[in-house]
């Protein structure tokens, strides 16, 4: 009940106020470094009550550490920050929270076994003794959820629940706690298109009760669709601000990188030769004996670039890891030029001429204390000329490395730096390095340009261009569906496990994938 | 002159990087000995003396430092070469029990044999029997995916009752007025003998040490086990095979274990005796981690337990102060080797950067 009078009355106080009067988050000259790195130097911002701030900028720009800052997880070096218009320091989430700032994390923060009220509940349970007052928290949450148009069922499961309401529960969470802040981080990058929408109809829901949102995000159409203002950053600096109206994608584009950018990829039409990779009605079970990925069966053929789209999580990992030999498949059968593969023996894929640019690349893709040199020939350090009679030649693996390091343009001190040192779009280089400068017929990529900044993804698509030029079939994985659409030359959607359709890239549009996408085939 | 300088530094301070954290361990760890030997009434000053003398005061006492470094040397470099898998194997006692009763064996049972035949003989077969031992926690590991620090810790005790029933049972030495649990003397021709006053075994184990340092660092084998024990997806991810790799690490360790067994009884002892090698292969594990699994630094960190111990009964006659104080000091250093942020916060160092070596990395893990 409280909740509900509260929200009206900042609907009337918003509406009657103007100007400065509506200030209600300021931060002034925020310096923040880590060892080595200045993630905040010199950044202000401001947010009115009842609007969308967008924060835009490439990985490593500084925006999480901004909003972890103001957030409590992290202390500024220097700088301050007010909140209505008083002097605020925070020392963890839990003031900030009580200062009435919510926040939404890219990986939500709910216990997936556990009901969408305890999981509201958590951490700020109405009591009755020693006993939970869950009835009184289920009005709490059925009024909020009536105000605010977010329907949820209060005792569903969670894990239970697709992505989209799962995250409507986040924003609940924040709800419950009565916050007039909401500090969203990449909402949108585990939706989808749909889902998007839907999440933007919620947030203009939010800001008309007058609740002030700061939506963190590199994508630059949904900026400019949801934005009232847009700040940009840039290598730990505010580099501009803009609004909807002033600005298009290019202009914000060049403003987050700094330079012009390209943001379509140049190619000629596809001319597919003979099929290098074959996956026949395969089968993986999870650990629950459920299907992970259910009778799929595809084809990539040379000069072409099949692109698997879907909302992440919906068994493309499991079976780019099947066709990769990093993982055991039930029943199936993966041929690569004509030769039938056998299970889990990721060598003898490679030497049939298999690149596999893996999607975790701290994980599976390189080994991050090891030098570059050591990274470089992780596939074929036992082959001549980099081991001889199972001893390792130094100097040829060298030679490899630096002949790489140019070629790629990976920026690195020098070629015995550690992989783990290197940013995140440089480690991708040297993977893509690695994997494309052998003799390859088959690339099969998975989220390669997941966190990488602009510069970057438009060098990697660029090189998978090239490569499918060159007469090699490419594989993509992707949940970035404008990557799949400007890479593509076929496009596959994958919804729980299954291939529901596959359409050639010319005729498809983004509305009709987006459906398939989230299973309305 | 002036251009090689920097370079020199660079790798002065290179090696300064990699040792100050044990060097400074060691140093906090006697000043905590002398603390406690103040408290317990002794002159620490002097007790330090009496060690350092009875390690190094005589040539006699310096053979002895030697004898006792040496199977520390096997054992520190069987759970190196584990670490360096991420394999944590505290299976180095019993992998060396069984090698030094199986060297204690071949070394009596076998009469009439000519040395050069007969000690390789019992060394080869201590190897092989640590090397089986060590491949059960292997094979358990990759097929079965059991911890190798529990199947390990087990494995140990059952080495343990074991050597002690064979050496009380069917191997017992039935000589006249042999009372006491223990296998026959080994025959002559299986002993391993000194140069000057340099046990042999010393020497091969600095060899085998070398020997290690560049299967590790320069062959296709020890990149796929430094592989495996950084990133065991990544591994897999370039073909290697993962699983056969672990065994494969695990049975090098315990040959390791097991040859440092053979040489105790075939170098020091003189037959298999149940109680003569307590704690070497536990003690390895201190070893390893002071010389943060490096193998040539092994060597060194087995010297100074090995002085420890050689130095510790002159210690305990001419200062008057308990043998168990060794063993305090000797606990502190550990402590402080893998409290490492005690360390840096004692000396007000900066935290660690990437490119140091991870002692602890793979614990764990899977």
């Amino acid at each position: 009940m409280d909740t509900l009078d509260l929200t009206n009355d900042k609907t009337t106080e918003a509406t009657k106020m103007t100007g400065k009067e509506t200030l209600i988050l300021e931060a002034r000259n925020i310096y923040k470094t880590f060892p080595g790195t200045i993630a905040n130097a010199d950044v202000s911002l401001e947010l009115h009550r009842g609007e969308v701030l967008a924060l835009l900028g490439e990985n490593g720009a500084g925006k999480s550490t901004l909003m972890n800052v103001i957030y409590g997880l992290y202390t500024q070096d220097s700088g301050e920050i007010f909140l209505n218009g008083e002097p605020y320091s925070i020392n963890n989430p839990h003031d900030a929270i009580a200062a009435g700032i919510g926040m939404v994390h890219q990986h939500f923060m709910l216990v997936p076994v556990f009901t969408v009220l305890e999981n509201v509940m958590l951490g700020a349970e109405t009591c009755r003794g020693p006993f939970l007052n869950k009835k009184a928290a289920e009005a709490k949450l059925r009024q909020l959820e009536k105000s605010f148009g977010l329907e949820v069922d209060p005792h569903a499961i969670i894990e239970e629940l697709p992505v989209g309401l799962q995250q409507r529960v986040e924003i609940l969470k924040a709800l419950y706690r009565d916050v007039e802040i909401l500090i969203m981080d990449e909402p949108t990058a585990v939706l989808t298109p749909q889902e998007t929408e839907e999440l933007f109809k919620i947030m203009r829901r939010l800001t008309e009760r007058g609740v002030s949102i700061v939506f963190i995000t590199h994508k630059l159409k949904e900026v400019l669709e949801i934005a009232d203002r847009i700040i940009i950053m840039r290598r730990g600096h505010v580099v501009g601000s803009a609004t909807p109206a002033e600005t298009d994608e290019h202009g914000l584009a060049s403003m987050m990188v700094g330079r012009e950018v390209i943001l379509e990829v140049d190619k000629l039409p596809a001319e597919p030769g003979d099929t290098v990779l074959e996956v026949k009605q395969l089968n993986v079970h999870d650990a629950n004996q459920l299907h992970s990925v259910k009778d799929c069966s595809l084809s990539v053929r040379a000069g072409e670039v099949l692109g698997v789209a879907g909302v992440q999580g919906n068994g493309q990992s499991e079976l780019v890891e099947a066709i990769t030999g990093l993982r055991r498949y039930n029943s199936g059968e993966i041929w690569i030029d004509g030769k039938r593969m056998p299970q889990e023996k990721p060598r003898v894929l490679v030497e049939n001429g298999m690149a596999h640019i893996p999607e975790d690349r701290q994980k599976h893709g390189l080994i991050l204390q090891y030098p570059l040199t050591s990274n470089f020939v992780l596939c074929n350090y036992y082959r001549e000329p980099y081991s001889r009679h199972g001893v390792l030649n130094a100097e040829a693996i060298l030679k490899n490395a630096d002949a790489l390091i140019e070629r790629f343009d990976v920026r690195t001190p020098s070629a015995e730096t550690s992989a783990g040192d290197l940013s995140g779009g440089n480690q991708q280089k040297v993977i893509v390095g690695r994997e494309l400068s052998r003799d390859v017929s088959l690339v099969i990529a998975n989220q390669p340009t997941r966190g990488l900044d602009v510069g970057s993804i438009e060098y990697i698509h660029q090189t998978l261009i090239d490569m499918r030029d060159a007469g090699v079939g490419v594989l993509l994985v992707s949940s970035e569906l404008d990557e799949i659409m400007s890479v593509s030359d076929r496009i596959a959607v994958m919804y729980r496990g299954e291939i529901v359709d596959v359409l050639d890239a010319r005729d498809a549009n983004r509305e009709h994938i987006g459906l398939l996408m989230a299973g309305h085939a | 002159m002036e251009s090689v300088t920097p370079s020199q530094n660079n790798w002065l301070q290179k090696v300064w990087f990699s040792v100050r954290i044990p060097f400074l361990a060691i140093i906090l760890a006697l000043i905590v000995g002398a603390v406690v030997l103040l408290v317990s009434g002794s002159n620490p000053l002097e007790a330090y003396a009496q060690l350092f003398k009875g390690a190094f005061g005589s040539l006699k006492n310096f053979q002895r430092v030697l004898e006792k470094s040496t199977p520390l040397i096997f054992s520190g470099l069987a759970v190196a070469l584990g670490f360096k898998a991420g394999l944590f194997n505290i299976g180095a006692q019993g992998q060396l029990l069984l090698g030094a009763i199986i060297a204690g064996f071949v070394g009596f049972s076998i009469k009439g044999l000519p040395s050069y035949v007969h000690i390789p003989l019992a060394l080869l077969c201590g190897i092989v029997a640590g090397a089986l031992y060590g491949a059960i926690p292997g094979l358990l590991k990759a097929f079965s995916g059991a911890h190798e620090v529990i199947t390990t810790i087990m494995l140990n005790y059952i080495a343990i009752n074991l050597t002690d029933y064979l050496s009380d049972g069917p191997w017992k030495d039935m000589s006249p007025g042999n009372i006491v649990s223990r296998l026959p003397a080994i025959e002559e021709s299986a002993k391993i003998g000194t140069i000057g006053p340099v046990p042999i075994g010393f020497i091969v184990a600095v060899l085998i040490a070398f020997l290690i340092w560049f299967v590790i660092n320069r062959t296709t084998f020890g990149f796929e086990i430094n592989s495996v024990g950084l990133n065991p997806h990544a591994s897999k991810y370039a073909g290697m095979r993962t699983k056969v790799l672990i065994i494969a690490a695990l049975i090098v360790s315990g040959a390791l274990a097991g040859l440092g067994g053979a040489v105790e009884t075939q170098g020091v002892v003189g037959r298999y005796q149940p109680g003569f090698n307590a704690g070497i292969g536990f003690d390895g594990i201190t070893v390893a981690l002071l010389a943060r699994n490096s193998p040539i630094a092994v060597i060194a960190s087995s010297l100074l337990l090995g002085a420890m111990k050689g130095g510790a009964n002159t210690m305990q006659f001419y200062a008057n102060v308990p043998n168990e104080i060794i063993d305090i000091i000797q606990g502190t250093m550990l402590l402080f080797v893998t409290a490492e942020m005690v360390v840096r916060w004692v000396f007000k160092m900066r935290k660690r950067s990437e490119t140091e070596i991870t002692v602890t990395a793979g614990w764990g893990q899977r």
